[in-house]
């Protein structure tokens, strides 16, 4: 404590806790600005890169930018658990996957048609001008704060209220992994 | 006090300063612990080579940058800056003493492991992005290895998350203070009474192995092996970029030990109870990490089978199991 006020009183105005808490407040729309051009990103490189790898790279950026948002929501639980899962894990076993399956270099492009293009985007433009149109017509409101980011209130509540989509999930999760041995010991058993 | 963006910058400058340091001044001291395990000196030029690490980062800055030619460049110079910074974003939430804590979440647990997942990436995109045979093989190997040993650490800092009722790293600590019978690797805990948490020995054990294995240390280092692979994931590495890859190892293996010291050895707790602070904090993980020296050159490399073996098939089972019995006694008891 006595540390942080020396070194607050060494140093120009502006650069004090206070000062740059001021400016924080206004920054926050900033961070909030670049969090978006981060996910928006590496959207664009998953979606355009030639190297599939890359393509995951690309992934990897755009999921970091969403827990960055999430965090930006007062939401550090959720946010965690998309780095974990999606960066840590389902990130990672693409990467995997497309590192054993050692695919094509360049992509193949699929059969398209010299409308592809126009067509594409005609229909992106008519997505962007809807949007922009809800968002311009929509009454945002600010909601009130739900259970503060709370882990034990989460838990609570997946086993409570939602403890059906928690148990159908988890049912999911079981069939895929059932799926795989059985594809895995039919190849083993050849 | 507030967090405020001040506040965050001086705590980023410390940890980045604190993970160097250890980067730099742990390499001097594997070198040493090799060299008196081998029977020969190690850097021993002037004062037990205390002027080696600012030599080596020298070095290190002043080589040239080389990119081979057949390589991905933009990954290539991605992947030793994503094995080092997750590693700095770790130290933010670790409570080195009661005050001496950067950021406390309620989620600090949870966040450590988040960031170090990043870890697996960096290996990949390292391996990949080199074009390197060896490359390719170490980062599938050593991310294989590190998937498969997070599924037995997860399940066992759960049984901890249990008996503590906290993810936070600070809550963890004080939840074990007051003498050395009240931490978490003994099988009983006189904090709130009496106690008993037999799991708890088997827990520490299975951590210490799997902390082992996540920073690609010896017996474990498949990633990295010599005698099969050059040089591993960063085989086509020179220069700082290998330096970096350095300095997160070692980044990773201080936050693994500080890990094991935060839920099992009760955190900046004293064994007698007497002036906690920072330097009992300090003291263990630096037996820990003197430990994890100790066994990196007494025992021989296993094999990416026994390794792999040894993970799903031992660890996995005993630390569910270790779940169900310690959420057993804990709706008993």
């Amino acid at each position: 404590m006595n540390i942080m006020d020396t070194i607050n009183s060494m140093l120009p105005g502006f650069l004090t806790a206070d000062g740059l808490a001021g400016i924080a407040d206004e920054a926050a729309g900033v961070v909030f600005l670049i969090m978006c051009a981060i996910t928006l990103i590496g959207g664009v490189i998953a979606c355009n890169s030639e190297r599939l790898v890359r393509a995951v790279a690309g992934l990897a950026v755009c999921f970091v930018g969403v827990a960055a948002l999430y965090y930006y929501l007062n939401s550090p639980f959720v946010a965690m658990m998309q780095i974990l899962i999606y960066v840590g894990a389902v990130c990672i076993t693409i990467a995997f996957a497309i590192m054993l399956a050692a695919p094509e270099e360049n992509k193949k492009h699929g059969p398209a048609g010299p409308l592809s293009g126009p067509l594409g985007l005609i229909a992106a433009g008519l997505a962007t001008i809807g949007m922009i149109g809800l968002a311009l017509k929509t009454d945002f409101i600010a909601m009130p704060k739900v259970n503060m980011g709370s882990v034990k209130l989460i838990g609570v509540e997946l086993l409570t209220t939602y403890s059906m989509v928690f148990e159908l999930v988890s049912i999911v999760l079981l069939i895929a992994i059932i799926g795989s041995l059985v594809i895995a010991r039919h190849g083993r058993s050849k | 006090m507030d967090l405020t963006i001040f506040n965050a910058v001086i705590a980023v400058v410390i940890a980045i300063a604190f993970a160097a340091a250890n980067a730099a001044y742990l390499v001097l001291a594997e070198r040493r612990g090799a060299g008196r395990i081998q029977r020969r000196p190690g850097p021993n030029v002037n004062l037990f080579g205390i002027l080696q690490p600012p030599c080596d980062g020298i070095k290190l800055m002043t080589k040239q940058l080389m990119i081979p030619g057949g390589a991905d460049k933009a990954l290539f110079m991605v992947a030793p800056v994503l094995a080092m910074a997750p590693a700095i974003m770790s130290f933010v939430t670790i409570p080195f003493s009661d005050t001496i804590v950067a950021h406390s979440m309620n989620i600090g647990v949870l966040m450590i492991f988040a960031f170090a997942s990043f870890g697996g990436m960096a290996i990949l995109l390292a391996g990949w992005g080199s074009r390197n045979k060896y490359g390719v093989m170490a980062a599938v190997r050593a991310v294989s290895q590190n998937i498969s040993y997070e599924v037995p650490m997860l399940i066992t800092v759960i049984t901890v998350v249990m008996m503590t009722g906290s993810m936070d790293l600070r809550e963890i600590s004080l939840s074990q203070s007051g003498g050395i019978w009240n931490w978490n690797i003994f099988p009983i805990s006189m904090k709130d009474g009496f106690m008993l948490q037999p799991m708890m020995p088997i827990s520490f054990l299975i951590f210490f192995i799997c902390s082992l294995a996540e920073t690609n240390r010896a017996p474990f280092d498949l990633g990295e092996a010599e005698s099969e692979l050059v040089a591993g994931f960063h085989t086509e590495y020179g220069s700082m970029g290998f330096g970096l890859f350095f300095m997160g190892e070692y980044a990773n293996i201080v936050i693994g030990a500080s890990l094991i010291t935060i839920l099992f050895l009760g955190g900046w707790d004293c064994p007698l109870g007497l002036y906690p602070g920072v330097w009992w904090f300090l003291l263990k993980i630096y037996l820990l990490i003197f430990s994890f020296i100790w066994i990196r050159w007494t025992f021989p490399r296993t094999t990416i089978y026994g390794l792999l073996n040894l993970s799903w098939k031992i660890l996995i089972p005993i630390s569910l199991f270790n779940l169900l019995l310690t959420a057993g006694l804990l709706k008993v008891f």
